[in-house]
């Protein structure tokens, strides 16, 4: 349903591996062997040219000074204070939208109310809104020219070009995630098990916690996952609402731009391969998540 | 029968978890995007005309949005044959490929950028390559198209994937027994069925295309008139600051990026309806 990947997609139900045997054997519903082979070697060329090949080019770049530029690079201060920046923006905006998903999965997919699927593409806005517009619309509001410009300044508080703008450009860029990733998973398992809880004399925050959370973990985790990965990668938003002030409003997509524009490409490298590790470890963790998600759904047809 | 089949009122919680939820929608998101329509305000509309419509503006919107739609119609081709080699068939490493599709969701957009360009330019692995052959990818609009489809690459296979998975294999046997050969089958039985999750595929990419910055700055060399998109544009007006200005042109994108996001919330309620119908 979004734009974003989604668990729910990602689970095969055990149906359907039964009927994907059954095809591949038969000849009449499989391809001729050249054939096949010609298919696969494409999708091969085609994800080496996009994927495997620029992938492979970050760390052989990175490291192609040897291995004492690359540990000096990702170890001096402006980059350690661009990790520490890149840590503080996520460990804020993954929180807040965890909270607001689940708020937002509970209202939607527990009750009825009008201008409900109104309400879903409004959540899905910040997925259409290109980065450089999300971080142009904060610089408008807490900018010196903007709304609050002046009365920030007369108190002394920044926000533009400051960590309070980096993290809000991190919050509405990953703002969907969480909450996309919950509604159809709370939809789909429906409100018996609640209202069987409330019957039993639980509180509401309670079945939360007891009920409704356990049920949708992996969901919730794929949900983080992703929002984290995200705030962690965000370069068009904080760009504009960093103001590139090297050890105090850079974050590591920043740090990496600012060497690169420096013609340092060893050093941006080194820095980018921890970003590229950052994302091989995302995938590897979102394939542990779906290979357990449709573990439990198997389970849970068998019981 | 009472009418209480709604049972709205039996679970607790729904003031509270609406009205946050309406309250961060509106801080977050709401107010600060209705920031740029009043900002806008401040133009005269002859003003606000002269700064969309300038020609470096105007060459922008046809480099963004040319770059875009080919980018997404390469992932439309090979997104699907991907989905479909993913599903139907089974090779060595096919799990590892499987996972690797959503890298461009997992890198940061820097990381893409600065990748792609190392690899296409007239020095890099595969741009020596072609420079041999005369053909110019990084700083050239090639490689805006090039990053684009780095950028879409995940949401074609993704959509297709789960529909290719659901099919029947009823159908195709049936039709394989009125003599029909593989393509015709193909042609006639299964593209219709994942059709509407092709066309969904290609507008998400397509959306996301167009708001790209990230990935597209590093390689695409941002000569005006030649290779500069409007997400560009919008960066310079601000670093020079003209905020009026550059929040003009953000307007004319948002209303298309919103234009584009009801469509496809359009066809996927199309889709889903069309699902139920068939049930």
């Amino acid at each position: 349903m979004s734009i974003s990947p989604s668990i729910t997609t990602a689970i095969p139900s055990s149906q359907y591996s039964n009927y994907q045997a059954k095809v591949a054997r038969s000849r009449a519903t499989s391809e001729p062997f050249l054939i096949r082979w010609l298919l696969i070697a494409t999708v091969l060329g085609f994800l080496s040219l996009f994927l495997i090949v620029p992938l492979a080019a970050v760390f052989t770049e990175a490291l192609r000074k040897g291995f004492a530029v690359y540990l000096a690079a990702i170890t001096e201060p402006d980059a350690l204070s661009s990790i520490k920046l890149t840590f503080i923006a996520a460990l804020i905006a993954v929180p807040l939208n965890l909270v607001f998903g689940i708020a937002a999965a509970w209202a939607i997919a527990k009750f009825d109310f009008r201008g409900k699927s109104i309400l879903i593409t409004l959540i899905d806005l910040p997925f259409a809104v290109s980065p450089v517009i999300a971080g142009l619309i904060y610089v408008l509001i807490f900018g010196l020219q903007g709304w609050f410009g002046s009365t920030l300044l007369d108190n002394d508080i920044k926000v533009i070009f400051a960590i309070p703008g980096i993290v809000l450009a991190s919050v509405f860029v990953t703002f969907p995630f969480v909450a996309r990733e919950l509604i159809p998973l709370m939809q789909a398992q429906g409100k018996d098990e609640e209202e069987a809880g409330l019957v039993l004399g639980a509180t509401g925050w309670q079945i939360l916690w007891r009920i409704t959370l356990p049920n949708v973990k992996w969901g919730l985790l794929y949900g983080v996952i992703l929002t984290n990965a995200r705030a962690m990668g965000e370069f068009g938003a904080v760009s504009v609402v960093s103001g590139h002030i090297r050890g105090l409003t850079n974050t590591l997509p920043l740090h990496v731009e600012i060497l690169y524009n420096e013609y340092n490409y060893a050093a941006a490298f080194a820095v980018a391969s921890l970003l590229a590790l950052l994302a091989l470890l995302t995938l590897v963790l979102k394939s542990f998540v779906e290979w357990k998600a449709a573990r439990d759904a198997r389970l849970n047809e068998l019981a | 029968m009472k009418k209480s089949v709604k049972t709205n009122n039996i679970l607790p919680g729904f003031n509270l978890s609406l009205g946050y939820t309406l309250l961060y929608l509106s801080l977050i998101v709401l107010i600060p995007l209705s920031a740029a329509f009043i900002k806008t305000t401040e133009l005269s509309l002859h003003e606000f005309w002269a700064v969309v419509s300038a020609p470096r503006v105007v060459a922008s919107y046809k480099l963004t949005f040319g770059a875009s739609l080919i980018g997404a119609l390469i992932n439309a081709v090979f997104g699907l044959i991907t989905a479909w080699v993913l599903v139907r068939y089974t090779f060595p490493g096919k799990k590892i490929i499987d996972a690797l599709v959503d890298l461009p969701f997992a890198l940061p957009t820097a990381v893409a950028g600065i990748a792609l360009t190392a690899v296409y330019a007239s020095n890099g692995w595969i741009g020596s390559f072609l420079e041999s052959y005369g053909i110019k990818v990084a700083f050239t609009p090639l490689g805006i198209i090039v990053a684009l489809t780095f950028i879409g690459l995940p949401f074609v296979v993704r959509t297709v994937q789960p529909v290719l998975q659901d099919l029947e294999a009823e159908t195709e046997e049936a039709a394989a027994s009125l003599g029909a050969n593989r393509w015709q089958t193909f042609v006639k039985i299964i593209l219709p069925a994942i059709w509407p999750a092709l066309l969904t595929g290609f507008a998400l990419a397509f959306a996301r295309a167009i708001g790209e910055y990230g990935s597209v700055i590093f390689i695409a060399g941002n000569v005006p008139m030649v290779s500069e998109i409007t997400p560009l544009i919008i960066i310079t007006k601000l670093e020079q600051y003209e905020y009026a200005s550059a929040t003009a042109i953000a307007v004319v994108m948002l209303v298309i990026s919103f234009l584009l996001l009801f469509a496809i919330n359009g066809l996927q309620w199309w889709v889903s309806r069309r699902a139920t119908i068939s049930r």
